[in-house]
C-alpha cells in the first residue's frame, strides 16, 4: 500500500518536473527571437573576450539590427587595434528558400556587414566575403529557432 | 494504270491511319497502354560472345528488360507480365500469333533480335499493332557491345515517338550534386547517370563544394558552380576529356549558370558589392556582356529555346518573382502574380512554358505557367522542393525534395523525383547517394 502511495507521488513530481522543463524551454526558445531574428547565443564564437563573431538577419533580409550593429561595432573596434589581422566574412541563408537565391542573400548580408565595418574604420582590403547560401547550415534543425541561427554572417580570421 | 494506282492510295491510306493504336498524352493518361516486350532473341554463339565481353547471361532478355522498364516510368505504358508470353522471341519477331498477344490484352508488341557481327552488337527490332495486325515499324542498328543498355533507351525512343507522336527522353542522362554526410557539412560531388539511374559516374571528389551543375543543350559540357580555393564561381568541364576552367575572370561570386539554347554563350549572375545582376559570356571570344543593372537580386536566369527571351528571378518588387525581358536585357516584365513568391524559372524547350518553385505559407511547389504568367498550374506540393529540370522533349520534370529533420536534427535526405507535365505520375528517381540539382541531358543519339 505504501509502496503504492511513494510510486504515485514520485509519478506526480516527475509529471510536474516534465511540464516545468517544458514550460522553461519554451519560454527559453521564444525569448531567443526578437521578431524571427535570433538574439541567443547558442551558436556564437567569440573572436575576442566580449567580440562575438556573427550577427543574425530576419528571413528574407539583409538590414542590420540594432544588436547586429552594437556587435558589428565591438568587431570594428577590436580589427582596428588589431591592424595586422584580415577576415573574411562569411554570408549565410536558411534552408527555406531556393538554392541560387540564397547565395545571393548571403553575398548581400556578408556585404551589409562589411559595410557597416568599413563605415568604423577597418580599411575594406583587410575584409573578403564569401556567400555559403544555404549550404553550410550551424543548426540542421528543420524549426523557426534552428532557421534564424543559420540566418547570419559570420566574421571569420583569415590568417 | 495511274489510276489504279491512286485507288489504292485512297483505299489504304483511310484504312492505316485509323486502324493504328494511338497513345493520348494530353492528359494524365490514367488507363497506360498495354505492352509485350517480348525478350529481344538471341542465337547460341552470339550469345557466348557477349557474354564473355559483357559477363551477361542473355543480352537480348537484358536489353528488352531496359525496354520495359523506361515505358513503366513513363506512366503512359504498362508492359504486360513475360510468363504469360506463349511465343518464343524468333518465332514471334518473324511473324506474330496476334491472337495469342490479344489473349493477354496487348495492344502493341515489341520483338527484336540480337547478334554479335564483327566484334559489334547488331540490334532489330519491331513494333507491332496486335488488334490490326500489323507491322508499325522496323529499324535495325549497330554499336559496340558495351553500349547495350543506350540500345534499350533508342527502342524506347522509336517506340514512344511512334506511338505518342513526340519525340522520347530515355535516351538522355541527368548530371546532379551527390550528397553525403551531415547536414551542416554535406560532402558534395557532380555526379551522372543515365536517365534510369544506370552507370553512375562520378565527376568531382568532393573535395570543394559544388552546385547546380547544367548541361550544354548541344554538347556534353557541363556548367557548374565551383568552391574551388574558396572562391566560388562558374566552371565549364567537359565530361568526355574531364577538363575544367573558370567561366570569365570576375572579381567576386558567380553562380546559377545556364547555357544558351545553341550552345554558345552561358548566362549567370555575377555578385558585386553585395548586388547580384544577370550576365552573359561568350564561349567562343569570351565577351562579357552586362545585361540586368538593378540594385535587387537578379539571378536564375534561363534562355527561351529561340535565343530571344530570358526569364530570371528578381526581388526587385520587394520579394522573389519571375520576370520576362528580350535577351539584351531590354523589357523587363513581371510575370508572377500568384500568391506566394516564386523561384527558379526554366524555360520548357517547347517554348510555351515555363517552369518554377514556388513558396507559399510554408509549403514548396512545382508549377508550370505560360510564358506571359497565366494559366499557372501547381503539379506538386511539399516541405521542400525546387529546381526543376525539363526533359528534352518539354513532357517531364525532374527536380529534387528534401525531408524535414526531426527534433534531434536528424532524417535529413535530399531526393531526385520526376513528375509529368500533367501532374500525373509523380516518381523517386533512384540515385546512389542523396542527390540534388538535376539537369537533363538532351538526346544523345539521333
Amino acid at each position: 500500500m505504501n509502496l503504492v502511495k511513494i510510486f504515485k507521488n514520485v509519478l506526480l513530481v516527475t509529471l510536474a518536473c516534465l511540464v516545468l522543463s517544458a514550460c522553461a524551454t519554451q519560454k527559453k526558445s521564444t525569448s531567443q527571437l526578437q521578431g524571427d531574428v535570433y538574439t541567443g547565443t547558442d551558436t556564437v564564437e567569440y573572436l575576442a573576450s566580449g567580440v562575438p563573431d556573427r550577427v543574425f538577419f530576419a528571413t528574407n533580409e539583409s538590414i542590420l539590427t540594432t544588436k547586429s550593429r552594437d556587435t558589428l561595432r565591438k568587431q570594428a573596434a577590436w580589427m582596428r587595434k588589431n591592424s595586422d589581422l584580415t577576415f573574411v566574412i562569411e554570408g549565410h541563408a536558411d534552408e527555406r528558400g531556393t538554392r541560387e537565391y540564397n547565395l545571393a542573400l548571403g553575398e548581400r548580408r556578408a556585404n551589409a556587414a562589411k559595410d557597416y565595418l568599413m563605415t568604423y574604420g577597418v580599411a575594406g582590403n583587410r575584409l573578403s566575403v564569401i556567400s555559403y547560401g544555404k549550404e553550410r547550415p550551424v543548426d540542421s534543425g528543420s524549426n523557426p529557432l534552428s532557421w534564424s541561427k543559420n540566418r547570419r554572417s559570420v566574421t571569420v580570421k583569415a590568417n | 494504270m495511274l489510276f489504279r494506282y491512286i485507288f489504292i492510295l485512297i483505299i489504304f491510306l483511310p484504312i492505316k491511319a485509323f486502324a493504328l493504336i494511338e497513345v493520348d498524352i494530353t492528359r494524365g493518361n490514367l488507363s497506360p497502354l498495354p505492352i509485350a516486350v517480348s525478350p529481344l532473341s538471341i542465337d547460341k554463339k552470339s550469345k557466348e560472345s557477349f557474354n564473355k565481353i559483357l559477363k551477361n547471361n542473355d543480352l537480348g532478355s537484358e536489353i528488352s528488360i531496359v525496354v520495359e522498364n523506361n515505358l513503366k516510368q513513363s506512366g503512359l505504358f504498362n508492359p504486360l507480365n513475360k510468363d504469360a508470353f506463349l511465343q518464343e522471341p524468333d518465332i514471334a519477331h518473324l511473324k506474330p500469333r496476334f491472337e495469342d498477344w490479344a489473349l493477354i490484352k496487348a495492344q502493341a508488341l515489341i520483338t527484336g533480335k540480337v547478334t554479335f557481327v564483327d566484334e559489334k552488337l547488331r540490334v532489330e527490332f519491331r513494333l507491332w499493332d496486335v488488334l490490326a495486325a500489323k507491322e508499325m515499324m522496323a529499324i535495325a542498328f549497330t554499336t559496340v557491345p558495351t553500349n547495350w543498355r543506350r540500345v534499350g533507351h533508342i527502342i524506347t525512343d522509336k517506340v514512344y515517338e511512334r506511338l505518342t507522336g513526340e519525340k522520347g527522353y530515355f535516351d538522355t542522362r541527368i548530371i546532379y550534386v551527390s550528397e553525403e554526410g551531415k547536414k551542416t557539412n554535406r560532402i558534395k560531388k557532380l555526379a551522372i547517370m543515365d536517365q534510369d539511374g544506370f552507370n553512375t559516374k562520378y565527376l568531382t571528389l568532393g573535395n570543394e563544394l559544388v552546385l547546380t551543375p547544367r548541361f550544354n543543350p548541344t554538347n556534353q559540357m557541363v556548367t557548374y558552380l565551383s568552391y574551388f580555393r574558396n572562391l566560388p564561381r562558374v566552371y565549364l568541364l567537359d565530361i568526355e576529356t574531364g577538363i575544367q576552367e573558370v567561366v570569365g575572370d570576375f572579381p567576386g561570386m558567380t553562380f546559377a549558370p545556364r547555357f544558351s539554347p545553341d550552345g554558345k554563350k552561358i548566362i549567370m549572375s555575377f555578385a558585386m558589392d553585395g548586388n547580384s545582376d544577370i550576365y552573359t559570356m561568350d564561349l567562343e571570344n569570351r565577351v562579357v556582356e552586362r545585361i540586368t543593372n538593378h540594385p535587387s537580386i537578379d539571378t536564375s536566369p534561363s534562355y527561351s529555346p529561340n535565343g530571344k527571351y530570358i526569364c530570371f528571378n528578381s526581388d526587385r518588387s520587394g520579394y522573389q518573382q519571375i520576370y520576362v525581358m528580350k535577351s539584351n536585357g531590354s523589357n523587363v516584365k513581371r510575370i508572377s502574380f500568384g500568391k506566394g513568391i516564386y523561384g527558379t524559372p526554366v524555360w520548357s524547350p517547347r517554348g510555351d512554358l515555363i517552369a518554377f518553385t514556388k513558396m507559399h505559407k510554408g509549403k514548396f511547389y512545382i508549377g508550370v505557367m505560360r510564358t506571359d504568367g497565366s494559366g499557372e498550374r501547381l503539379l506538386t506540393e511539399n516541405y521542400y522542393q525546387e529546381a526543376p529540370s525539363w526533359s528534352p522533349n518539354g513532357r517531364v520534370l525532374i527536380f529534387y525534395r528534401e525531408t524535414k529533420t526531426d527534433e534531434m536534427g536528424e532524417g535529413f535526405s535530399a531526393k531526385l523525383w520526376s513528375i509529368d507535365l500533367t501532374g500525373y505520375n509523380e516518381r523517386l528517381v533512384d540515385t546512389e547517394t542523396d542527390a540534388s540539382d538535376p539537369s537533363w541531358s538532351s538526346l544523345l543519339s539521333n
